[in-house]
């Protein structure tokens, strides 16, 4: 059975159901949402009645386990107190909600929303793992920020919803950090092991930050000094979220977890100090500006963080009574305070307005709810008779016992005599303004009594206000019991709850706060002239949007400062970057730059090869703004880089960086032609300095690994190839052995990449129109020749030559320098010279101009032969190969590789045409010489 | 024999070529093939999972060359893992595509099939150089899908995009080139092998050259200060190729893992543990600026983007823990945030849609068709983007924060991972409130028809399911990174099981 999971789940699928039936008419949403709410209270109460008993119902389900996260419920005294709390006013704000929403509100999206917040509070208070508690503590804040934006096209709506979030968020997020390191204190998230390990809490070292980031995470949620400033603000969302939120459930979820955790973290010096002062300054700060509250509902507000603050500091005091106490207060502030919150609804809703220098002398006109509304203000002023006088005595009670311990205690007595004060004075106000003092100022509407079924909930309570405060050891004794044992986690002290006890200091200062509060009350003008001057001296609002405003921009200017959108800048980090990591790894190590190895002796002609190399490679950098010349001296670089490969015996490579050399330049000087012909000069000298600078270091870093990778000995897997590539490979020429055989998988990526740039490229020109020049600087047409005759005859007597050798190349590769790179290559630059020569129309006429079946091709028969060891139960691209004896021509070797390299040639022709040709049509198109041939 | 482990490689490039081949076949096809080649990848790769998960590391010897010296692909729970998330991701993103994005410019589908294989191939090689081929491989093909479309904005961040990783690419080679004229291979269990065996003389070599290789995958995954990329071509590119590229940032960190636990693992000798003073430090500050980023972003896609660079940041700073709770917190935490910037990426080309010339710009504009549907997928995207209850986001920062526990930078972890999460929170409330709430003008566009809606966001709601599948599933899922993570601390088992006895 997992009742427990289901109280808590129930909620959640009544959003979704609520919301379904929400097109149905306006009153299914709350009829779905009561009975939701009924059917989580069914199966909850089967199981009071063992809490009762005094045990703790724990029921588990596996999650992540691995990190002793399970989803844990636990069902005992505070729990079920609290359980009872939630659905039960829950239940009355949802018959309430109904009569208060106007046509024009939504109600699915309303009680949608209010049952996520119930599944959620539910969760909190029902959860044994603290893990698992946090995530409906987060749950809450996200299902507060939705019901107090409700409005969402009033902004204080919509930024009160962001505060709360924000200013719960971040408590969360500490309490989250709090709570990984208490479990980590106990060595487990689960409260009962918890609530078991006080004594070892309280003695680590770590109890102080785990404290302090769990009480963050309390103070937020519930108002506590200085975070209090949220509350206020939430007070945009309708007020049956008012009611909900700010009576039993969302603030209440902070002293709860005070409450929970006491055993585990109370009893301290921090303890009392920091959760009884915060309390205390609480309870001051809200009790004193909730008098000059002019709005109803911020008056409410205010004195919801004041009575808060009492809780808080019932908790701080620490006592075992003083617990008890707390969690009476909790009750009975749950229930006065839900009812003057509807109470002022329902004000709201008749007059159109909530400003009590304009509701006066109500009583005439509704004096039924004046009534409801005077027993529960009694309550929140702490009247004999109703329940708020019962708890009020009992903190008045412990402030002096506490005071008698203490150096300062007299202090604490003081100050919540005059927190006293003050809630008497705001509660006369909140009676005497709205239902008396004179007659209503300039209403929108003539108020008259609510429907009879939106004062049922406020009834109930009141009801509740006085049964509990005349009736107390017969109403809320065994709850209170209970829940107050669960709290403590210890026999109960001895306390009585009755109306009389004796004169006691505590019923002194009722007396005074009654009469000093009346007194204030009495002489508030020139009180509400001084506040009146005085507001906005010390608001912690403000600091919230100075923080915020900070945060923007501090993230706007180091964001702005950082991506300013340029490919230098990129570049420029990414250098510096490379540098630093260089150089400090090499400097990590007491390594040598130079290895042991012997160098070789330079010959003449190499010198001259690498003075010409750096010679050139100065030139190009000198002359960059001349773009032609640059191109034409890069070309002198590749062609020193394919004479070094020769050197060094390596005539594949040598081949093929001619080749690509060739192949290079018309891609070039096709892209060239779209651009200016010189370079403007953009860096300041100072730039160019730095960059010279910055590129002078790069290289010689690159020179400096160079050299000490060149100067040691090298041994290498090189022998391997060497060895095997005529036995097992099938071909002397090792290098193209390791290209179709040994590493051909490299190959057939490197043909993707070339494919891939042909139809990226391809793509990208598409719909691509750039405007060429046709004339050039000196203002000649162009191309007044565009094909020479001498040229066009030529390329058309080289073209098989070209291709023969191309052929020749390819099949000889496998055992001498050629294979299918170079081959495309020669192949692609012979077809390119026909364009060159003889224009695109010319060319297109006679040759297919649609090179996506050749890359296709190309890329299927090298997978393909790939594919075909498969047949022979051998790994991909396992090559094999024979000799045949062709009548004639005698022996011929052939390999499966050749086959590979077929595949490699085809992709080399076909995507270095594609770029080629659909560059140069590009040209066509940029002068509109006639229409060419289609494309693709 | 089997070729399970090639297989997820292969495939993609076939349907690849068929689609190149058949490229005047009707659009219709063309998607029947494509979809259907990702669903067979999404079934040879959780195959492939399954088959890893007895904890083997399965080699696959191309040509039938032995290692060190063939090529050898490598399947092990990490590679697995990896390849499943990219297949799930693709399947929803090119979904998405589907509605037209395919058929706005030549090769979609090509390029997307070219795409995965790159992928695959990145997460499946055991060798260094074969690496860079499908780093090469990912490079062109993303940068094809980036420019898909057009459009200046989109070419001009392409530039830069293209122009940046060539650098990166080059940076790649002199690394390779130097460990392999220092250690002579570039097999990665081989390479594993010669690092451990690095005589004295050559240590600050084979430093260097390590560390520049962790500055080419530190371009790829976007860290701080290389991270500035990312904003802008993410951005401006197509929603669906957005959403994929949420896992290119992956790639990078995948071979920052792959090579700190492998190469310069525990086994490593004088140069074990070399990435591990840069990591956690670079991770943390990546994840605070890239937050700030998206706490400042003008657009909701910046911001995603930004976020996207801040999740690389988190990934980063687990690895970088160093110990095997850091890494299985951090692999648990991969597929979630993948999954929530593809979903934000599509969800945002919804929005976009809906608020005509404003686009993604975060500022006040009209009142959006179909609000609570879009809004409410908004508010799940961005509990999942914040890392907030009760999605795997949460639970993956929840194991982070475990795993700092005993590690002297705890304070620093908890305010970086903790405050950014709060950052986070802020920036998408804002932008949420923008976007839905503080709408000016009642004027309704015309809205859509509601099949048209449910198939626009289908693919958002799926990937949603699965952040959701990963937080309901968290127990089973964190054990498999958990072994993950136990695997990657042993590299013995890798050199033993691709070299066999001795290696050479």
């Amino acid at each position: 059975m997992l009742s427990l999971a289901w109280v808590v789940l129930i909620p959640y699928l009544g959003a979704a159901l609520v919301a379904g039936v929400a097109h149905l008419g306006r009153l299914y949403s709350a009829w779905a949402a009561g009975l939701t709410t009924l059917a989580s209270l069914a199966l909850l109460l089967p199981e009071a009645p063992a809490t009762f008993a005094g045990q703790t119902l724990v029921q588990r389900l596996p999650w992540l386990p691995q990190a002793g996260l399970d989803l844990a419920f636990r069902l005992d005294g505070l729990a079920l107190l609290f359980a009872l709390l939630i659905l039960g006013i829950g239940l009355l704000i949802i018959l309430y909600a109904r009569y208060y929403l106007s046509e024009r509100d939504s109600m699915g999206r309303f009680y949608a929303y209010l049952m996520l917040f119930m599944g959620a509070m539910l969760g909190i208070v029902l959860s044994e793992n603290v893990i698992q508690l946090l995530v409906f503590w987060e749950l809450t804040s996200l299902a507060s920020f939705l019901l107090i934006s409700y409005w969402q096209h009033r902004a204080d709506a919509r930024n009160g919803a962001r505060m709360a979030l924000a200013v719960t968020g971040a408590g969360g997020l500490c309490l989250l950090a709090g709570f990984v390191l208490l479990g980590e204190i106990v060595g487990s998230y689960e409260l009962s092991a918890i609530l078991a390990a006080g004594e070892a809490i309280r003695a680590h070292p770590w109890y102080a930050p785990t404290l302090i980031l769990i009480l963050l995470g309390v103070f937020t949620k519930s108002a506590q000094f200085p975070f209090h400033f949220w509350l206020p603000h939430a007070m945009a969302a309708p007020t049956p979220v008012s009611a909900y939120l700010h009576s039993a459930t969302m603030v209440k979820a902070g002293v709860f977890l005070l409450a929970r955790l006491f055993p585990a973290l109370s009893g301290t010096w921090e303890w009392s100090h920091i959760v009884g002062g915060a309390g205390l300054a609480t309870l001051l700060v809200g009790a004193t500006i909730a008098l000059f509250k002019h709005d109803l509902k911020g008056l409410l507000a205010y004195s919801t963080v004041s009575h808060l603050g009492l809780i808080t500091t019932l908790f701080g005091i620490g006592t075992p009574l003083a617990a008890v106490a707390g969690v009476f207060h909790i009750i009975n502030h749950a229930t006065f305070k839900a009812g003057l919150f509807m109470a002022a609804g329902i004000i709201d809703h008749e007059c159109g307005t909530r400003d009590m220098r304009r509701i006066n002398g109500l009583w005439k006109y509704m004096p039924y709810t004046g009534t409801l509304a005077m027993v529960a203000a009694a309550a929140m002023a702490g009247v004999p008779l109703v329940n708020g006088f019962l708890s009020k005595e009992m903190f008045f009670a412990e402030a002096v016992s506490f005071a008698t311990q203490m150096r300062f205690g007299w202090l604490l007595p003081l100050a919540v005599t005059v927190a006293g004060v003050f809630a008497v004075a705001y509660s006369v106000r909140f009676i005497h303004d709205v239902f008396f003092n004179g007659d209503p100022v300039d209403l929108p509407r003539t108020p008259h009594e609510p429907p009879r079924w939106m004062k049922v909930p406020v009834e109930v309570l009141v009801v509740l206000c006085l049964l509990v405060g005349i009736f107390p050891a017969l109403t809320v004794q065994p709850i209170l019991s209970v829940a107050a044992g669960a709290v403590l986690q210890a026999p109960l002290p001895a306390f009585d709850l009755a109306i009389w006890h004796s004169f006691s200091p505590a019923l002194g200062m009722s007396v005074v706060a009654l009469a000093g509060g009346l007194a204030v009350y009495a002489g508030r003008r020139p009180l509400f002239a001084l506040a009146e001057r005085s507001r906005g001296r010390l608001d912690a609002q403000r600091l919230y949007h100075a923080l915020l405003n900070g945060l923007f921009a501090l993230a706007g200017g180091l964001t702005r400062a950082l991506d300013a959108g340029s490919l230098q800048r990129l570049v420029l980090l990414f250098v510096l970057s490379a540098i630093g990591l260089g150089v400090v790894g090499f400097l990590g190590a007491d390594t040598p730059l130079r290895g042991e190895r012997a160098l070789l002796p330079v010959d003449g002609v190499s010198l001259l090869a690498a003075l010409g190399l750096i010679a050139a490679a100065a030139a190009a950098v000198l002359l960059h703004r001349q773009r032609l010349t640059a191109l034409i001296i890069t070309g002198a670089v590749g062609l020193v880089v394919s004479l070094i490969f020769v050197k060094f015996s390596a005539p594949d490579l040598a081949l093929t960086q001619l080749s690509v050399e060739v192949v290079t330049v018309i891609l070039l000087l096709l892209a060239l032609y779209f651009l200016p012909q010189t370079s403007p000069a953009e860096s300041s000298r100072a730039r160019r300095a730095r960059d010279g600078l910055i590129a002078l270091v790069a290289g010689g870093g690159t020179a400096a690994l160079a050299w000490a990778v060149l100067t040691r000995p090298y041994e290498s897997i090189a022998g391997f190839f060497l060895e095997r590539s005529l036995p097992e490979g099938g071909g002397r020429n090792v290098v193209n052995v390791i290209l179709v055989d040994f590493r051909g998988f490299d190959t057939l990526g490197e043909i993707t990449v070339l494919a891939l740039a042909g139809i990226g490229i391809y793509a990208m020109l598409e719909r691509l129109a750039l405007p060429g020049p046709t004339q050039d600087a000196q203002g000649r047409p162009w191309n007044w020749d565009a094909h020479p005759a001498i040229m066009a005859s030529l390329t058309r007597l080289l073209l098989p030559l070209a291709l023969l050798t191309a052929v020749f190349i390819l099949l000889r590769g496998h055992n001498l320098p050629g294979g299918g790179f170079i081959a495309g290559l020669v192949t692609a630059v012979a077809l390119i010279m026909q364009y060159l020569a003889n224009g695109v129309a010319w060319t297109h006429a006679r040759l297919p101009a649609n090179f996506h079946p050749v890359i296709g091709a190309g890329l299927a028969l090298a997978l393909a032969t790939g594919l075909a060891s498969w047949a022979f139960d051998h790994p991909f691209l396992t090559s094999t190969f024979g000799h045949v004896h062709w009548p004639v021509v005698g022996s011929i070797e052939l390999a499966s590789a050749m086959a590979f390299d077929l595949g490699v040639y085809l992709v080399v022709v076909g995507a270095t045409l594609l770029i080629l040709v659909h560059l140069g049509l590009m040209h066509g198109a940029s002068h509109s010489v006639p229409s060419e041939a289609e494309r693709g | 024999m089997s070729h399970l482990v090639i297989a997820p490689v292969l495939l993609p490039l076939m349907a690849a070529i068929v689609l190149l081949l058949l490229r005047h076949l009707d659009l219709r096809l063309r998607r029947l093939i494509s979809v259907g080649a990702l669903l067979a990848e999404l079934v040879l790769a959780l195959t492939l999972l399954v088959t890893v998960s007895d904890g083997e590391i399965r080699v696959y010897a191309l040509g039938d060359w032995p290692a060190p010296y063939g090529i050898v692909l490598m399947a092990d729970r990490l590679s697995a893992w990896l390849l499943v998330t990219t297949a799930l991701l693709a399947f929803f993103a090119l979904l998405h595509a589907l509605r037209g994005i395919d058929a706005t410019g030549r090769h979609f589908h090509v390029l997307y099939q070219l795409q995965l294989f790159g992928l695959a191939g990145a997460f499946l090689t055991g060798d260094l150089f074969n690496l860079f081929v499908f780093f090469e491989v990912l490079l062109l093909a993303s940068y094809g899908l980036l420019l898909h479309g057009g459009g200046a904005l989109r070419t001009r961040a392409g530039l830069h995009y293209v122009v940046l990783n060539l650098v990166g690419s080059t940076l790649f080679l002199f690394a390779v080139g130097a460990l392999y004229g220092v250690l002579g291979t570039l097999n990665m269990a081989d390479l594993a092998r010669a690092v451990a065996a690095t005589p004295a003389d050559n240590v600050g070599v084979v430093r260097a050259a390590g560390l520049l290789l962790f500055g080419v995958f530190a371009l790829k995954a976007a860290l701080l200060p290389l991270h500035l990329w990312l904003p802008a071509a993410y951005a401006h590119t197509s929603a669906p190729v957005a959403a994929l590229f949420a896992i290119m940032t992956k790639v990078g960190a995948y071979s920052i893992l792959r090579i700190d636990t492998l190469i310069f693992g525990n086994a490593a000798g004088p140069l074990a543990g070399l990435l591990d003073p840069w990591l956690l430090p670079i991770g943390l500050a990546t994840l605070a600026v890239g937050t700030l980023g998206a706490v400042a972003a003008r657009g909701l896609g910046q911001q995603i983007a930004y976020l996207v660079v801040a999740s690389a940041g988190t990934l980063v700073s687990a690895f970088g823990l160093a110990n095997p709770e850091g890494v299985a917190a951090g692999l648990y935490y991969l597929p979630h945030t993948t999954f929530a910037a593809a979903a934000a990426f599509l969800l945002t080309a919804a929005i976009a849609r809906r608020r005509g010339e404003l686009a993604d710009r975060l500022d006040p504009g009209p009142t959006l068709p179909e609000k609570r549907l879009v809004g409410g997928l908004f508010f799940v995207v961005a509990v999942a983007l914040a890392g907030l209850p009760p999605l795997a986001g949460f639970l993956g920062k929840f194991l982070l924060l475990r795993a700092t526990l005993g590690l002297q930078a705890l304070p620093w972890v908890y305010a970086v991972v903790l405050g950014t999460g709060l950052l986070a929170l802020i920036a998408l409330a804002r932008s949420g409130s923008l976007v839905f709430y503080r709408t000016q003008s009642v004027t309704r566009a015309a809205a859509s028809a509601p099949v048209t809606v449910a198939a626009e966001l289908a693919p958002v709601t799926g990937l949603l399911l699965l952040v959701i599948g990963l937080s309901l599933a968290a127990g089973p899922l964190y054990e498999y990174t958990q072994a993950t993570a136990t695997q990657l601390m042993q590299p013995d088992r890798y050199i033993q099981t691709v070299l066999g006895g001795g290696g050479r």
